[in-house]
């Protein structure tokens, strides 16, 4: 007995026809670059990502392996290019701020400050004591952010998922430090050229010394778990290694360059903000290999740790803003309430208006991001939006040894090298 | 001769340096201006002489539509940094539009093979001796190069040309 009613489906169904003619397929340009293995060799190819849950996005390799063993790769980048440069160009010098988040989206911060800073350098515009102590508290956090997601994603992808759950949370904690700040989680854009976007609030500096002390615990958990884990050990030591020639030659930067031995530190080398007057150490490895850089990856956060302590500790008063209207946005209040502010918002932010800079005008600026130098080479052209905006990405230089550090390692190696590497697709592609 | 490291690239290539400058502030750095030629010269000098010994970045503009135009279009521009002077080198070389070869730099340093891939995708630069020079952001069928300054931003128009899918 029929108790339902029934239809047939809402859209006609088409028969299968084999001999439809099928959409084109673009051509897939890495494997016309890959020579047929030779069949007596016992050599295959093997296609690993795009989208492979430890590639963190859209990276691809094409490995030529001989059993489990890569005897060759090919690397392909470029999936989540997104022409940021050329969008730069018709964006005036402050609307680039919320691109420069999408960029590095784990360090949004980091980025935030290079970019102000590298701009603020072009401009001439000398930023306050406050503004300067804030900048390095909020880098600070923001690179104990992205190294908690490194190490707990690499860790996650060897296997071990206690690490990756409590580093989240501490994660989540410094994200909710950030959203009271600035309203925003993950993009913050909390730059502006000149200052930031507002002052920190009264319970700001409580706020980050608790979770100091909770991250503190967090850190001595993670260091039993994983530094003399047997398995953790095997898996990393000796994985990956990029010698100090190598390292050199290939040009890395930041936790990769530390990990293979080099003392190289933006912070150290060019002090920027508040870095010169801070006591903190700079950790480097000695084999270079991927349990090198999860040590250093570790002892910076404690570095971090330290330097936001002596930070906070003579954290400056006054404004946190340049107080100059003819090249920082005026503040809220006096945009609203009054007509001089008002001219001056508009007169910096309209179209043909904005910024005056030098025509020819030409700057490489660089600050130390979590993944390495973040440069940007800036030239002006008298106009309010960049002529040109270079992003130096780091993760597009750590990434380029892949090739030679997967020679040799077996497939399940290249997900660990690619965790220690710490590459941010949307900053590699940009 | 180690506080002024452009200063002794100046007296070492006297026909190939152009002009040396100095920025100030916290991020102070040399810069130098060489002819064409004299690229692949000026940083092995660098890199074996001066101490120069880490790329961190090769770059170009396209100086087309820049108000007060210099005599070439494009520029390549390199950063080179020292484990002894804090101050980065950034060597900036003009190129002319039709002739937009340049020296590769990949013997110095492996560093340079993607970044030199970069540069010739997005701005159409060729490097002479580089080992791959193929495009890397860009899809290999892609015939343009999108940060030159006459690539519009907007309405280009491919989106009209991708294959309609119907199956």
């Amino acid at each position: 007995m029929k108790t339902h009613a029934s239809r047939p489906l809402r859209f006609a169904s088409v028969p299968y026809d084999p001999e439809a003619p099928r959409p084109p397929v673009m051509p897939d340009p890495i494997m016309s670059r890959v020579p047929k293995p030779d069949p007596d060799s016992g050599r295959t190819i093997f296609n690993f990502g795009p989208s492979h849950p430890s590639t963190h996005g859209t990276l691809r390799l094409v490995l030529e392996v001989e059993g489990e063993m890569i005897t060759r790769a090919w690397a392909e980048i470029g999936y989540l290019h997104t022409g940021f440069e050329k969008l730069a160009e018709t964006l005036n010098y402050n609307q680039f701020i919320p691109l420069s988040d999408r960029m590095n989206y784990l360090s949004a911060i980091n980025n935030n400050v290079g970019y102000a800073h590298a701009i603020e350098e072009l401009l001439g515009i000398e930023i306050t004591e406050r503004c300067k102590y804030v900048r390095t508290t909020l880098a600070e956090m923001s690179r104990i952010a992205d190294h908690l997601v490194c190490i707990g994603m690499q860790a996650v992808d060897i296997g071990a998922y206690a690490p990756f759950l409590w580093g989240f949370a501490r994660r989540e904690d410094l994200y909710d430090l950030f959203e009271a700040f600035c309203g925003a989680r993950l993009t913050t854009s909390v730059t502006r050229i000149g200052g930031m976007l507002r002052d920190v609030s009264e319970d700001f500096v409580p706020g980050v010394r608790a979770f100091l002390d909770k991250l503190e615990e967090t850190l001595r958990e993670t260091d039993r778990l994983l530094t003399r884990n047997r398995i953790w050990m095997d898996r990393t030591q000796g994985i990956g290694v990029l010698s100090k020639e190598d390292a050199l030659r290939y040009c890395v930067t930041g936790p990769v360059l530390r990990g293979s031995g080099i003392d190289h530190d933006i912070r150290k080398v060019q002090p920027y903000f508040a870095y010169d007057r801070i006591d903190f150490d700079v950790p480097i490895g000695s084999h270079g290999d991927v349990y090198d850089r999860y040590l250093v990856r570790l002892e910076e956060m404690w570095q971090s740790i330290r330097i936001i302590r002596q930070v906070l500790d003579d954290l400056p008063g006054g404004p946190i803003n340049v107080y100059d209207n003819k090249r920082v946005l005026p503040p809220k209040e006096e945009v609203f309430t009054t007509i001089e502010g008002m001219i001056h918002h508009f007169e910096l932010t309209m179209p043909k208006f904005g910024f005056k800079t030098e025509v020819g005008g030409q700057i490489y600026s660089c600050t130390e991001s979590p993944c390495g130098e973040l440069g940007f080479y800036v030239v002006s052209d008298g106009s309010g939006n960049p002529y040109r905006l270079r992003v130096r990405p780091p993760s597009f230089v750590n990434y380029a040894p892949i090739e030679h550090l997967v020679k040799g390692a077996t497939i399940s190696d290249v997900v660990a090298i690619i965790g220690s590497l710490n590459i941010i697709v949307g900053e590699l592609d940009r | 001769m180690n506080e002024t490291p452009a200063l002794a690239l100046q007296s070492e290539f006297p026909d190939v340096v152009r002009g040396v400058a100095r920025q100030s502030g916290t991020r102070e750095q040399w810069r130098v201006d060489v002819s064409k030629d004299g690229i692949l010269p000026v940083l092995t000098y660098a890199k074996t002489r001066l101490g120069y010994c880490y790329l961190a970045d090769i770059t170009a503009v396209d100086y087309l539509s820049m108000p007060d135009p210099p005599e070439h279009r494009f520029a390549v521009v390199y950063v080179l940094r020292s484990r002894e002077v804090a101050e980065p080198l950034v060597i900036r070389a003009f190129v002319p539009e039709n002739d937009a070869v340049v020296e590769s730099v990949t013997p110095l340093w492996n560093a340079a093979d993607w970044l030199e891939r970069e540069v010739f995708d997005l701005f159409g630069i060729t490097f002479h001796h580089h080992p791959n020079l193929i495009r890397i952001l860009m899809p290999e069928n892609f015939d343009a190069h999108p940060l030159r300054k006459d690539f519009p931003t907007e309405g280009v128009g491919y989106r009209d040309d991708f294959p309609i899918v119907t199956r």
